[in-house]
């Protein structure tokens, strides 16, 4: 597995060009236009239900495009998935260990798929075992293990026959924060080895620490790419001014900022006046004032409110 | 690009037989107890009443017969209830196909897989048999081979079944409709002579009843020109099922 196909210089790892896939009425992917260049860490975020898992399933030719194209690592989508899933490691947001099967058993059947020659597999698999921190609990059901360790061992799974790519479907969604933490150090690891990683999404914050670029995908198409602190920068200028008080209040502040131009956001007990910069007799006196974040663009630019 | 890549094949059944290795016992336990008591029932049961049938002792009669009942009930409650659990609720098929294998190598390594086993364990009914007095002529040497390709068949068609039924509560329809008349009428337990003529001819669609004829004729060393017909249509039947099971598991799975 360690034959690299040469990739002409401007060939991305990724490369989706007007993709989409409905099923039935339900339109997921809609004219997705996605490039995700070698050696990067890219970030898909966006809300439930914005096409992100589709997105993920066609990269792997698990869902078909109705319309588009679909390169990875070189390799036309889907007549040549097969050579792209060879060079590439997935985590899939649910997980899908065999729990029949002991934490090793599960790496050795993937490292038969993988194509790993036979002397040296035993090594490969002690390698994820290390990497998923589970050398002591190989032999262990996976039925018997924690949350957390699931999660590295269905990690480790994909990386195996160390890949030049990798795709993880939302890696820490529903995991504590402790869990979460250290699958970022996994995680950000990755990116450290120069592997390629597209990773969804929909927790702003492990776009923030961990991507290179976040691309914000909403209604299946990404409606914003680009470094987290640029986007900010662009979407939401350099402050938000926060104000709180009581619901009516609230709607009055709303009401005299839209006037005035701004854009903003209620969340939870607070109004937030994006691209609050400088002083200006429109905004309240009151409140707080904060840099702006890559939340206020996802909320602005996907009209979701964040969780 | 579409061909079968004997190392993801091989993927799939290492992963069979690992799972296997843990239960072999209590399976070798019900493959030889099943016969026994089948033996037992109907060898002393309808034994007292029918000496021979076809000029075959009645008991040797149903142990060739069991043969064929465990090839297919192994294989295709195999076929349908394991593969219908991987599908929908372990997701084994999903992770296998994120990585380099295709739906027709997944279908062959769990058909391969359980097949073996078919071969293997159609062979305790005869063992119990020859406890029991039955002589086998060395043609026996045949028998596993004649039940890995019935199994393959009968297998292909459970791997359909889980991948066309909605819920798993679908397969009484099948069980009832399918399995249990393709199982009696095909002269296992008592002789298609004794049906109506239609169910004669219904028999030669039946593929468990080309693997009964072919078992019997191993057994007593009593082949003929008909067996050659028996084998291909075994055989027509294996392939005809897995690529049904190829296309609906592909169809199920890729969307």
């Amino acid at each position: 597995m360690c034959t690299v196909k040469d990739l002409t210089p401007r060939e991305p790892a990724i490369l989706l060009r007007g993709v989409r896939k409905s099923f039935g009425d339900i339109v997921a992917v809609d004219g997705l236009d996605l490039e995700v260049p070698e050696g990067i860490c890219l970030g898909l975020l966006g809300p439930n239900g914005a096409g992100k898992s589709t997105t993920m399933r066609m990269l792997t030719a698990q869902a078909v495009a109705d319309e588009g194209e679909i390169r990875v690592l070189g390799f036309e989508l889907p007549r040549e998935s097969k050579l792209a899933r060879a060079r590439m490691g997935v985590t899939p947001q649910q997980d899908n260990l065999d729990i029949d099967l002991t934490a090793r058993q599960n790496l050795e059947v993937f490292a038969r798929l993988y194509r790993i020659p036979r002397r040296d597999r035993a090594a490969a698999v002690q390698r994820a075992l290390a990497m998923a921190r589970l050398t002591e609990r190989g032999d262990s059901r996976v039925e018997e293990l924690s949350g957390g360790m699931r999660r590295r061992l269905l990690i480790a799974r994909g990386l195996i026959h160390r890949p030049q790519l990798v795709l993880l479907d939302e890696p820490t969604v529903g995991l504590d924060p402790q869990v979460r933490q250290e699958l970022w150090t996994v995680i950000d690891g990755l990116r450290g080895a120069g592997i390629t990683v597209l990773m969804s999404t929909h927790y702003i914050e492990e776009a923030e620490r961990l991507a290179d670029t976040v691309a914000i995908m909403a209604e299946g198409r990404i409606v914003a790419q680009g470094r987290p602190s640029e986007l900010v920068r662009e979407h939401a200028g350099a402050q938000t001014l926060e104000v709180y008080g009581p619901p009516a209040r609230l709607d009055e502040v709303q009401r005299s900022a839209v006037a005035a131009g701004f854009r903003t956001r209620r969340s939870g007990p607070a109004v937030a006046i994006v691209g609050a910069d400088g002083s200006n007799g429109a905004l309240p006196a009151d409140g707080e004032r904060r840099a702006a974040n890559l939340e206020d663009v996802f909320v602005l630019l996907t009209g979701e409110e964040v969780e | 690009m579409r061909r079968l890549e004997p190392a993801a094949i091989g993927a799939v059944m290492y992963r069979d037989f690992v799972i296997f290795v843990r239960y072999w016992k209590s399976r070798t336990f019900s493959s030889i107890v099943e016969p026994t008591i089948y033996l037992l029932a109907f060898g002393f049961g309808f034994g007292a009443l029918v000496a021979k049938v076809n000029g075959i002792d009645y008991l040797e009669f149903v142990a060739t017969g069991v043969v064929a009942t465990a090839v297919l009930f192994s294989s295709v409650f195999s076929g349908m209830f394991d593969t219908f659990i991987k599908r929908k609720y372990q997701l084994t098929y999903d992770a296998l196909l994120a990585a380099p294998i295709d739906p027709a190598e997944v279908v062959t390594g769990e058909v391969t897989s359980i097949s073996l086993k078919g071969a293997v364990y159609c062979m305790a009914p005869l063992l119990v048999a020859i406890c029991f007095g039955l002589e086998p002529s060395g043609w026996i040497v045949v028998v596993p081979l004649i039940g890995f390709v019935t199994a393959f068949g009968f297998a292909s068609f459970g791997v359909t079944m889980a991948a066309v039924v909605p819920s798993i509560d679908t397969f009484n329809y099948i069980i009832s409709g399918v399995i249990t008349p393709l199982f009696l009428v095909a002269g296992t337990f008592f002789p298609i002579s004794a049906l109506p003529d239609w169910a004669g001819v219904a028999s030669q669609l039946n593929p468990l009843y080309h693997c009964v004829q072919l078992v019997r004729h191993a057994v007593f060393d009593d082949w003929g020109l008909v067996d050659v017909w028996n084998f291909a249509a075994l055989a027509l039947f294996a392939v005809a099922m897995w690529g049904l099971a190829v296309w609906r598991l592909r169809l199920r799975l890729v969307d």
